[in-house]
């Protein structure tokens, strides 16, 4: 008798549970694998902020959040880099700015390093760090697993297909690398600008290279001198309404500075 | 059944206790049972073209998925550990239990179970800070196959030892008597009678910790190297199944994703043979 009470209550539980009232308002966002992580914490903030709106983050590569954007299937594109000339329709939010340091150990004597340099040390063309003027002793190579964003924008800047790169050492997280290069007086390897400068601060031994030239700083990427480098955009079609205002002047502001920290990169404020 | 009947002596309480326990057990086997469904339906579009999988190499960008050079960096460092850590793990047993003066023994068997209870991402820290630099400066770029199979040996090591110890000592309290009453010298009876019949248990504890070492994740990502590549030699870097899944889950989409499940999938198929080996076994002798 208890028990037949007991599936009546629960099943008029789930009923009743049925009628919640369904008017939150859900704003879509797709786009670049390198942004949806981020977004998807902004947008957790964003929501116990305003309870009556949902975020939905769907990550699909760049082209995709400019095209969902434009059609409409999206209310806000993610993008990680900036727009092209023909993509001037779409009005960009930037949030972040995405680098990439060249590091090595502190011991090493080199200071700088070129485009050219890291693509025949990478490719396997060089190996020895006698030929970049260092000191003799074979080079270890740092590399980043597939499908993080660090190595599509060094692979995209440098050229190179990931296929013909023949590293010694894979590692996953900027931090791993550079515990990796910190404890090895010859291996090379790129991280994140931001978590780079963070490290040494706290007196890891490594050294940021520069690259062609340029000084590889947080600073300098502000300025846009340094070329390894990207911005993090939200793109929008038109003018957007009140709630999605809202989220995209959140992405922007100091209250989110924290979780772009975390996901190395650097606040575009 | 009246309300003063002693509390021992109710058997409804009896068929509570059955129940539970029933219960639980039928949750444990029902969990483990869901986690290969998912990982079965999660991989299994991937599952369908198996000759996708054996290739060697592994480019999820040009959809490219081969598994076989990581499930050999799994099974070679999981080997090289069994093979470092079961000799040293016996040879210390037989000195604690036969040779060891009573007193640093206690100590030792204390000390043993102390290290099995360090989590295995300390080892992994330590072979990272300490083996890798040291077996770089001997031969780069030092993160390897070799390293991975240092790092697991410790880590299985103490728990290894402390199931040869049980072993060991319930197979020296039956026959070390009587084999020494024959005359037979200590090092005879270890080697002829004891070790021989102490292998039915041995040989289990062997597997589980082969199953531990292949399962093991953080301690091996931080220095094998991850590079996928069937090694040349013990110095070339390697990447095994489970850094892989740790290294790109976080990332990936689509068939990617899939082939990490099936990384999974695999791993626990792996698994359930290994322990499914350790019981028959078990059982047989």
């Amino acid at each position: 008798m208890i028990s037949r009470n007991l599936i009546a209550l629960a099943c008029t539980t789930l009923l009743l549970s049925a009628c919640a009232p369904q008017d939150k308002q859900t704003i879509t966002l797709s786009g670049s694998s390198t942004i949806a992580p981020l977004m998807v914490e902004i947008g957790k903030r964003f929501e116990t902020q305003h309870p009556d709106v949902r975020v939905d983050v769907q990550a699909g590569g760049t082209s995709r959040g400019i095209q969902d954007a434009r059609s409409g299937l999206a209310a806000i594109g993610m993008a990680s880099r900036s727009l092209h000339a023909d993509e001037r329709d779409l009005v960009p939010y930037t949030i972040a700015q995405d680098g990439i340091a060249m590091i090595v150990h502190a011991s090493n004597p080199l200071d700088g390093i070129s485009s050219e340099q890291v693509v025949a040390l990478y490719t396997g063309k060089l190996s020895d760090w006698s030929d970049l003027g260092g000191a003799a002793g074979q080079v270890v190579k740092v590399h980043k697993a597939e499908g993080h964003s660090t190595l599509e924008l060094f692979l995209q800047h440098f050229g190179l297909d990931n296929a013909e790169v023949h590293p010694d050492l894979v590692i996953g997280d900027n931090q791993q690398g550079i515990k990796s290069v910190a404890g090895n007086p010859l291996a090379i390897g790129y991280v994140s600008i931001g978590s780079a400068e963070y490290e040494v601060k706290l007196g890891a031994p490594i050294k940021l290279l520069a690259l062609d030239g340029q000084a590889a700083s947080t600073a300098a990427l502000l300025a846009g001198q340094y070329p390894l480098s990207r911005e993090l955009n939200l793109v929008v079609n038109g003018e957007p309404d009140a709630n999605t205002r809202a989220l995209l002047a959140f992405a922007q502001s100091s209250e989110v500075a924290d979780l772009v920290d975390q996901h190395a990169f650097i606040p575009a404020l | 059944m009246s309300i003063s009947t002693p509390l021992s002596l109710r058997s409804n309480l009896d068929w509570l206790l059955r129940a539970a326990s029933l219960g639980c057990a039928l949750t444990a086997a029902v969990v483990l049972l869901l986690i290969l469904l998912f990982l079965t339906q999660a991989s299994w579009p991937l599952l369908q073209q198996p000759a996708s999988l054996l290739g060697a190499s592994w480019q999820p960008a040009n959809g490219l998925f081969g598994l076989q050079a990581m499930l050999g960096a799994s099974l070679l460092s999981s080997l090289l550990a069994l093979l470092l850590a079961v000799p040293a793990g016996l040879l210390v047993s037989i000195w604690l239990i036969f040779y060891a003066p009573a007193a640093v023994a206690r100590v030792y068997g204390a000390m043993l179970g102390l290290m099995a209870s360090i989590p295995s991402v300390v080892y992994g820290l330590w072979g990272l800070v300490v083996l890798v630099p040291l077996l770089g400066a001997w031969l780069p770029p030092g993160a390897s196959l070799l390293a991975a199979g240092i790092v697991l040996a410790l880590m299985i090591l103490p728990l290894l030892m402390v199931q040869a110890d049980v072993a060991l000592r319930e197979s020296a309290r039956r026959h070390l008597p009587a084999a020494l009453c024959l005359g037979v010298s200590p090092w005879s009876a270890i080697r002829r009678v004891l070790l021989p019949a102490a292998w039915p248990r041995l040989w289990p504890a062997i597997l589980l910790q082969l199953g531990r070492a292949l399962g093991e994740t953080m301690a091996v990502l931080m220095v094998a190297g991850n590079v996928v590549q069937w090694p040349g030699s013990p110095f070339a870097p390697v990447r095994t199944l489970t850094a892989n899944i740790a290294l790109e889950m976080s990332y990936a989409t689509g068939p990617h994703l899939q082939a990490l499940y099936l990384s999974g999938w695999l791993l626990l198929v792996l698994a359930l043979l290994l322990m499914a080996l350790a019981r028959l076994y078990g059982s047989r002798t």
